[in-house]
């Protein structure tokens, strides 16, 4: 799609996720979901808003970059792609998706789904997307959020909902045969690539206050910018969150045009970005000095994700051993070039 | 000024895939053939002019150049594929890498008519190979105080002063040079320019220096009085400095500026293969998600170079990302490959010698990582 169009959404969702106030994140939420930001990148035929990945990949990376708590990610790239993929039309309401496969059973034509899933989100949800299994069919399924599942709440290191879902036999409000290829790994890699753009906005979001906060803070006469550890800090910091950009940025392309590697970039991007989190989240907590800590600070909504995220999906070393397998029946080098040779 | 680098990836088009499959059969061909044995840094250091004739009657150097100057018309981004094609395998493209990768474009940048007629064909042909004379004894870093100074006499320039490091000046056809011409070393980035001197040429001394390993990489080249044609002077008279501004926007961005121990990786990926030991699996993973990330990083450098965005700060950037990617890969086999290195042995074992031998050199050459990121640092505006 073009680059007008992406930065029409940029401009539109950083104006509604810039505004505070009271109940920032409400509100952020409804005027997303009012404009229809919330389902960007899902077919309209199924209830989505259109556009394509790259227009999603924009608009999570606004939200991520705002660490505005708001699950982008979990409605448009994960529960709207699962229902899409399975011709399922998207509730309406905030839907968000399990990352784990549920138990199915039939039982009088009705679905019944079992098990223990983890739903990001869940509490606030209106739907529950969920993979399921029942007897030799692997389905794709949608479960009203009262449906009078067992809800266990939990956050994330940055205190986003995490929670887990115990099902016992409750009946899905819909359901439809999952194309092939659309399995946990494929959820998985969904999910990772998710991460990754939103790994990096963050990252850049550390930057950005960093360069601002040396610019400003003056310490021995001068600000901070002008003594040259904090410089080589500053280009160190640079130069990761640059490579995770390029990197979730690549991968971004590569599912968009399907490319024969794309698992290989997803992988490449989330290793890329989640090993990188670290060295960004300890120099931006280092040229911060005390007041980078405080919660007072953006800062800590940014690092905070950074550490959960990178968990998310797979961390790096899971990806490490993705790509290590991948390297059995593949060189090296065609790996990386992204040739079948 | 901005506050974070905007570098979009991008994505080859067929064409340039088309060529890849075109110099991997070639590079199979003489892989077969014997012609050469994969080596680390081949660039900086394996010479082979017969093997760079060979490339330059494929097309693949000076291939940016105009057919008018024996050129290929390509764009920056099939050149990329040539490039990394070359490095991947650990060619021998010392003798004409300087040439192509930044003589080529400055000589057709600046250079007279009857420069680019002298230079640009036989460059293209893999025929004429270049040195860089910009450091001296005390100007390393800090490269405006050059005190080389070059002094117009009758029917000519007169150089005089040292240049050190020099790499390639023991066969190289020609030596840029950069002097000083006007003013004094005080007046830094102005009165500097570059003169190319063809070589050898009486009043030019070259001298070997030995590098750790033993070998003649580098040289000390010494001008005493030599005197050069009047036309030797490349582009403008005091421009030097931005003429030699745009060069190291050539001679730092390049793949060569990560994949300096490649070689050495894909030797020691097939090794892990075989020995199925899930500690090296894991951390081969992860090499080589860096690669994959530092090859989009290169790819979007070439662009900004195709596109003429200048690419300054992101080459700067992604050099120093680079630079220390080569260095950790040879730590990386050598913890893990349970071998011992040995100069001059053969497979593993060999390689590795040869990139210890050599990793002091990729954090310094072309500009140290301190100083690229002071240049990264000023594109944040914060110097
Ligand atoms: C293998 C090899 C090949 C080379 N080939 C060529 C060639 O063909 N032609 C050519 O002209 N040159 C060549 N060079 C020279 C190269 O460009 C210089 O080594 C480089 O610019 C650094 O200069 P220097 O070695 O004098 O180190 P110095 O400038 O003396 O620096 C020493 C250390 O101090 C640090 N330092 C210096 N100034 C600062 C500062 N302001 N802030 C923070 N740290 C600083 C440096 O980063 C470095 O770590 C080559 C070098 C090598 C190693």
């Amino acid at each position: 799609m073009n680059d007008d169009l992406r930065t029409e959404i940029r401009a539109a969702v950083t104006a509604i996720l810039d505004r505070r106030g009271e109940d920032r994140t409400g509100r952020a939420w409804k005027e997303l979901s009012e404009g229809g930001f919330h389902l960007i990148g899902v077919p309209e035929e199924a209830g989505g808003s259109g556009g394509g990945l790259g227009e999603l990949a924009v608009v999570v990376d606004v939200a991520a970059f705002q660490a505005v708590p708001v699950p982008v990610a979990e409605t448009a790239f994960l529960a709207g792609w699962l229902l899409a993929r399975a011709g399922l039309s998207v509730p309406a309401g905030m839907t968000v998706a399990s990352l784990d496969e549920a138990r199915g059973h039939r039982q009088d034509g009705v679905l019944r789904l079992s098990g223990r899933l983890r739903v990001p989100w869940a509490r606030h949800a209106g739907h529950i997307v969920t993979m399921a299994r029942c007897a030799e069919e692997n389905l794709v399924a949608v479960i009203p959020g009262d449906a009078g599942a067992e809800l266990v709440t939990a956050e994330n290191l940055a205190g986003e909902p995490r929670d887990l879902l115990v099902l016992d036999g409750v009946a899905a409000a819909a359901s439809a045969a999952a194309p092939p290829g659309l399995d946990a790994t494929a959820l998985l890699r969904r999910g990772a690539l998710a991460r990754s753009v939103q790994l990096a906005a963050a990252a850049r979001a550390v930057l950005v206050s960093a360069r601002r906060h040396v610019t400003e803070r003056e310490q021995f006469g001068r600000p901070l910018a002008r003594f040259q550890a904090v410089q080589q800090h500053l280009a160190a910091l640079a130069a990761q969150v640059t490579a995770m950009q390029v990197s979730a940025q690549a991968a971004v392309a590569a599912v968009e045009h399907e490319d024969a590697d794309a698992a290989v970039a997803v992988a490449a991007a989330k290793a890329t970005t989640s090993a990188g989190a670290r060295q960004v989240a300890a120099i931006g907590h280092q040229l911060h000095g005390a007041l980078g800590y405080s919660s007072e600070h953006h800062l800590g909504a940014v690092t905070t994700r950074l550490w959960a995220w990178r968990e998310e999906f797979g961390n790096e070393s899971h990806w490490h051993d993705h790509l290590a397998t991948a390297l059995h029946d593949r060189a090296w080098w065609p790996l990386l070039t992204g040739d079948a040779r | 000024m901005t506050t974070s680098i905007h570098l979009p990836p991008h994505r080859l088009s067929e064409a340039a895939r088309r060529l890849r499959d075109d110099v991997r059969s070639f590079l199979d061909g003489e892989l077969a053939a014997g012609t050469f044995v994969p080596r680390c840094d081949a660039w900086m250091s394996v010479a082979d002019p017969a093997f760079s004739r060979r490339l330059g009657a494929r097309g693949w150097i000076g291939m940016t150049l105009p057919s008018a100057y024996g050129g290929h018309d390509r764009s920056p981004l099939e050149r990329f594929v040539v490039t990394e094609e070359l490095l991947a395998a650990g060619a021998p493209v010392a003798a004409h890498w300087i040439a192509d990768r930044q003589m080529a474009p400055s000589i057709l940048r600046h250079g007279s008519p009857s420069q680019r007629e002298r230079y640009l064909p036989a460059i293209a042909r893999g025929e004429c190979y270049f040195a860089i004379g910009m450091s001296e004894p005390d100007a390393g870093s800090d490269l405006a105080s050059v005190r080389t100074r070059a002094r117009q006499v009758d029917g000519g320039w007169e150089i005089t002063g040292t240049k050190v490091w020099t790499t390639g000046a023991h066969f190289a056809h020609a030596i840029v040079v950069l002097a000083r011409t006007d003013g004094s070393p005080a007046d830094r980035h102005a009165g500097l320019s570059q003169f190319i001197v063809d070589l050898p040429a009486p009043g030019v001394e070259i001298r070997p220096i030995r590098t750790i390993d033993g070998e003649h990489h580098f040289n000390e080249v010494i001008f005493d009085a030599a005197v050069v044609a009047e036309d030797s002077l490349l582009g403008e008279r005091g421009a030097g400095w931005r003429q030699v501004t745009a060069e190291l926007a050539h001679e730092r961005s390049g793949p060569e500026r990560y994949m300096s121990t490649v070689p050495l990786l894909r030797v020691w990926a097939e090794h892990v293969r075989q020995q199925g030991d899930a500690s090296a699996e894991r951390e081969l993973g992860g090499l080589t998600a860096r690669a994959w990330t530092l090859r989009q990083m290169s790819l979007s450098v070439a662009a900004a170079l195709a596109e003429e965005r200048p690419p300054e700060i992101a080459a700067a950037l992604v050099k120093d990302l680079g630079s220390r990617f080569e260095a950790d890969v040879v730590e990386t086999v050598r913890r893990l490959a349970g071998i011992e290195p040995r100069k001059n042995g053969s497979g593993l074992e060999g390689l590795l010698a040869e990139a210890f031998l050599h990793s002091p050199a990729f954090t310094l050459r072309g500009g140290s990582n301190e100083i690229l990121r002071s240049v990264v640092a000023r594109g944040l505006g914060v110097r």
